[in-house]
Order: structure tokens, then sequence, then C-alpha cells
């Protein structure tokens, strides 16, 4: 063989990291999928957008020092009696529009990160535990599965914040409010990716690579963590990415309710909440710009889930 | 068939139990029941005995024990707020969520199932993707604003449609509804139409696949070569083979619909189960809230059962499952 081809594999330049994704499966669908591109890129702008917001906006919404009365309810600068620097408009008490979107899609943004982050922890290493030993574990957390399952997600969310808020001290519900939602979210979500990654141990466990490094002794955690969890990350990006818009989703309708963030640390649905007591007196931007938002992060988080879906499933190739 | 309907059975009564000692904990441990029954000049020794009376003393299993049974009996005590029998006050908002959850249901099939067909005969057409894109966005549209943009359209701007209350009603007996009056029927659609949007977009898409599966098979190309009109081909002999999904689909999402009826409510001012319980979220009022959580679980789990059930009864074949 060596004779046939002289060059040793050392002397060609390897690929980049860049070239080699573009070049994988994943990235050759990407490219071939405007809506995931146009997706994709949407997605970054909001994202970034919402983070640099500090840097750029015209006021910091949160600091109740930096709003003028004076300024309160100017529509958007299209309009005739629309004022720069208010692109959008301000609200009754003369918050800039665009900076209070912008702060509260960052608000959103993080909670509904944060959910995926905690739900995914929590659910792989239960799935993987179940999943791996097998009996009385596994029975005892496909019950507790079921059991929130055989509840709406949405419901649960609503009950845990709601009696939550109450627990707290009052010095503690505007400061934890976050935190509260964060579990809300994660209480029932995380047995999706409990599932998922139970069902993917059922079958690696009984795989030749298992058994081999069971014979050597490689103690079982580290048989579960470096060899049995990296199989099972595909199915749960694909989750992880949908359950990302959902919690954006649940967060603004708790926060829309009354039961989320508080008003003065306004996420996309408490601007909306907000934005609600005014729609039937003409200041219709307060409500119509952050819904807008919100739709455009869920939309294109879900497009990309989506595609996700679809490209990874090898049934469809 | 019989271990199946005991497994079935005791699985949704164990779920019950469930919901019921998380309900139980927050009527027993959230704020004191004593204080909120007894008035101001009260004296230490009325507090003790009216402790004693209503129980508190016992065990907790005692006391949960004693929650399950009132439960069963429909009893779930005073509410905080107004004194009234929680049970009264549930059952007087009932028709108003019933109603509304059955008209989005009713809509979710006769606007869902059409578009599902035609989405799967014109595949590939621009309408046709177009729509199936556009059903994405109606599954990743938050609800409330659905409801939000309706009401800006249909009332504020254009002020066709009332975009709040339920207008009119008719007491038959101890229901109430609104579907017999002209403003009732006005004050329904906004509600229901955003309450449906998004099981339009699921029924939609089930339908969708299910005609693509079934417009492939042998005896759809048979009928087409003994030369069955294409219209009667679609909807008489490909369609029926796609409703038995849709039938369960439905059924199971009753329960999710009367819980999303809950933020619908809520954006309408609707006069239903949800306002109430947001009411009571509000006043923490929390015999009503432990109620709602019981009476919408046991709808929800009951629903869940029998379709599960059901599907059983007609394919054998689940039952070892």
């Amino acid at each position: 063989m060596t004779a046939i081809d002289p060059t040793p594999t050392t002397a060609r330049a390897r690929p980049s990291r860049w070239t080699r994704l573009r070049q994988s499966d994943l990235g050759w669908s990407f490219t071939h999928h405007p809506s995931a591109i146009i997706a994709a890129i949407l997605l970054l702008v909001l994202i970034g957008s919402a983070f640099l917001s500090p840097w750029f906006t015209v006021q910091n919404p949160y600091d109740l020092a930096s709003l003028d009365l004076l300024n309160a309810e100017i529509p958007p600068i299209w309009m005739a009696d629309g004022q720069w620097p208010f692109l959008l408009g301000t609200d009754v008490q003369g918050r800039d529009l665009l900076s209070a979107i912008l702060y509260g899609s960052r608000a959103s943004i993080v909670i509904g990160a944060a959910s995926v982050a905690v739900s995914l922890v929590i659910g792989s290493t239960l799935g993987l535990i179940a999943g791996y030993h097998g009996k009385w574990a596994d029975g005892l957390l496909m019950r507790a599965g079921d059991v929130l399952l055989s509840m709406p997600t949405m419901l649960i969310a609503i009950l845990v914040s709601a009696l939550a808020r109450q627990l707290l001290p009052p010095y503690l519900r505007e400061a934890g409010a976050s935190g509260v939602i964060v579990f809300a979210i994660s209480l029932s979500a995380w047995v999706q990716y409990a599932r998922t990654v139970r069902a993917q141990t059922m079958v690696e466990r009984n795989k030749e690579y298992v058994q081999a490094a069971r014979l050597i002794r490689v103690p079982t955690w580290r048989i579960m963590l470096k060899h049995i969890l990296p199989n099972t990350t595909t199915p749960l990006l694909v989750t992880a990415t949908l359950n990302f818009g959902l919690g954006i989703l649940i967060e603004a309708t708790l926060s829309f309710l009354g039961v989320g963030m508080p008003p003065e640390q306004p996420s996309l649905g408490t601007l909306i909440r907000i934005g609600n007591q005014y729609l039937f007196s003409g200041l219709w931007w307060i409500v119509l710009f952050p819904g807008l938002q919100l739709c455009l992060l869920v939309v294109s988080i879900n497009v990309l889930g989506d595609w996700l879906r679809d490209a990874l499933n090898p049934k469809l190739r | 068939m019989l271990a199946f309907l005991i497994k079935r059975i005791g699985n949704a009564a164990l779920v019950m139990l469930t919901v019921a000692f998380f309900a139980f904990l927050i009527f027993r441990f959230l704020g004191d029941p004593v204080e909120m029954m007894v008035n101001e000049s009260a004296t230490q020794v009325d507090r003790d005995e009216l402790r004693g009376r209503l129980g508190l003393n016992d065990g907790f299993l005692m006391q949960y024990g004693r929650f399950v049974v009132n439960a069963v009996q429909g009893e779930f005590g005073l509410s905080w707020r107004n004194q009234q029998a929680v049970l009264g006050l549930i059952a007087e908002r009932f028709p108003a969520t019933f109603e509304l959850v059955i008209i989005a249901t009713i809509l979710s099939l006769v606007i869902g199932i059409p578009l599902g067909v035609f989405t799967a005969i014109g595949r590939g057409r621009w309408w046709a993707e177009s729509l199936q894109f556009g059903s994405i966005v109606g599954v990743s549209l938050p609800s409330f604003f659905v409801g939000i943009l309706l009401i800006l359209t249909f009332s504020v701007t254009l002020g066709w449609l009332p975009g709040y209350g339920r207008g009119e009603v008719v007491r038959i007996g101890w229901w109430s509804t609104g579907l017999l009056t002209p403003s009732g029927r006005a004050a329904v659609i906004l509600p229901s139409l955003s309450l449906s949007l998004f099981q339009i977009t699921l029924v939609m898409r089930l339908v969708r696949a299910e005609m693509l599966e079934t417009l492939r098979s042998d005896f759809i190309k048979f009928a087409r070569a003994r030369g069955v009109k294409r219209r009667a081909l679609w909807f008489r002999h490909a369609l029926k083979n796609c409703l038995m999904p849709v039938v369960t689909l439905t059924a199971m999402q009753v329960g999710n619909l009367i819980a999303f009826a809950l933020v619908t409510e809520t954006v309408f001012q609707w006069p239903g189960m949800g306002m109430l319980f947001m009411q009571a979220v509000t006043f923490v009022d929390i015999p009503v809230m432990a109620a709602y959580l019981c009476i919408v679980s046991f709808i929800f789990v009951t629903l869940n059962t029998l379709v599960d059930i059901a599907y059983a009864v007609i394919d054998p074949r689940l039952r070892a499952a």
C-alpha cells in the first residue's frame, strides 16, 4: 500500500476544523436548506443584539431613574408624533420600547437557556442511571415520568411558579423570580431527556465496547460518562433546541399571566402583559413590538430545530 | 384485556393520588386554614377548638386520607376569599370553559382536516409548501399573543367582534350557555379561534402525513385505475383511512385545551374556570387552587385513560404493552 501511495498522510495539510465542519453531513444539509440559514442568521442577530444592548440602547429600562414621564406614550418614529431617539416609541412610564425589548429578550433567552441546561443535566444523569442499572431505579424513574407527563407542562409550570412565589419570603420574590421560573419549567422538561438517554443507554450497555471496558475494570461512573453518554448526544441535541424555544414560550406565558418576571425586570412576557392593559386605549405599539420579537425568536429556534431533526434522522437520508 | 384494564386504571389512580397529595400539601401547609377562617376577636381557646374540629391535630396520613375522601365526594371546603363552597364556584364557571373548549375542538377539525388534505395533494406546489411552513409558525406563536393580535385586528381596529367577556348568557338549570344569544355567539368567536390555532396546525400536519402515506397505497392506485373521480378519491377513499389518528389526537388534546384555556380566558376576560384559578392565584385563595388542580387533572387523566382503553379495544396488539 505504501508503495502505491508514497506521500505519508502527515505531509498533506489536515483540513481545518471549519472545513471539516462544512464538509460534514450536517454542514452539507445546512448549506442546502435556505430556511435553516435564514433562521440561524436571524437567531444570531436577535441573541447578539440582546446581549450587546447595554452598549447601544438609549437607556437602561431597569433603571427607574433614567425614565422621564414627559416622554411617555410616544408612538413609533415613523408616526406623526414620533420622536428621536425612541425608534419604536415609549410606554406609559416613558420607557424606550426598543431598549425594553432588547433587555427583555436577554432575560427571556437566559431563562430559556438555563431551563434547558438544568433539565438536560438532571434528565440525562437520571436517564443514564436508570438505563444502566435498570431494576428499581428504572421503575421509579419511569413512574415519576409518567405522572409528570400526564399533566400539561404549561399547567405544572403555572402552578409551581404561582406557589413558589407564595413560599418565598417577600424580599426574595423579585430576585428569585428567574430561578423559580427555571425550576418550574425544568420540573417537567427533564423527563424527555431522561427517556431519550435511558432508551439509548439500554441499547449501548450491551455492546462489546462497554463489556470490554467493564472487563478491564473501568469504574462504572466512567463507563457511563465517557463511554455511553457521548453515544446518546445526537437525539438530545434536537430535544434541547426545541425545548429552548418551548422554555422561552413558557416563560413568556408565565410572565404574561403575572406569575413570572416582575415588572421591575421585565422579560418579553412581562412587557406584553403591561402592553395588554392599554390594548383598548390606542397604544398598540406597547404590546405589538414585544410580541413580534417573541415570535421571531421562537420561530427561528423552531425552524432550526425542525431542520436539525430532519438532518440528523438517518431514515430520511 | 382484563389485566390491561386493571393496569391502565391503576396507573390513572396512582397519578390522581399523586396530584391529590400535592393539592393536599398546598392546602394544608401553605397558609394556616384556622387563621383564614376565624375572625379578629377569636380567642386562643376558640382557635384550638376549631383546630380540633377541623381535625388538624390528627396524623399526617389520616388528614391526607380525609382530604382524598372529601375530594372524591366533591367536598373542597370554602373559598377563603368569599366564603362560598369551592365546588359551587367551579361548577358555576365550568360551562363557560366547556363551551370554549368544544367550539375550539370543532374549529380545529373543520379547518385543520381540509388544510391537511390540500397540503398533501398539493405537495411540492408553492401554496402547499407555504401552508406547511406556516404551520411551523403557527406552532411557534404564543397563544396569548395570537389572542392579542385577534383583539387588535377584529375588535380594536375593525370593531367587528367583541374582544372581552362572554356576552349575554341564558340559564338552563345550573348550566349557562352563551350560544343562544347573538352577543354570546359573537363573543365566542375570537377566543375559540385563538385557542384552536395551535390545534389546527397539529391536525393539519397529522392529516397531511397520513394522507401522503395513504395516497401511496395499492387500493388508491387501484381506485385510480378504475377511474374513480379525483375528488372522490381524496375525500372519500383516502381521507377515511386517515381519520383514526385524528380522533385519538382530538380526544387527547381536550385536556390540553382545558389547561390552555387558562391563558385564553385571561386574555379575553372569559369568565371560565381558568380565570377563577388566576384570580385565586392573585388572592392566594388556596382551597380554590387545590380544587382546580384536582378537577382539571381528573378530566385530563380520565380522557387519556379512556383513549388508551378505546385503542386497546380496537387494536388487540396494544393490549400486551
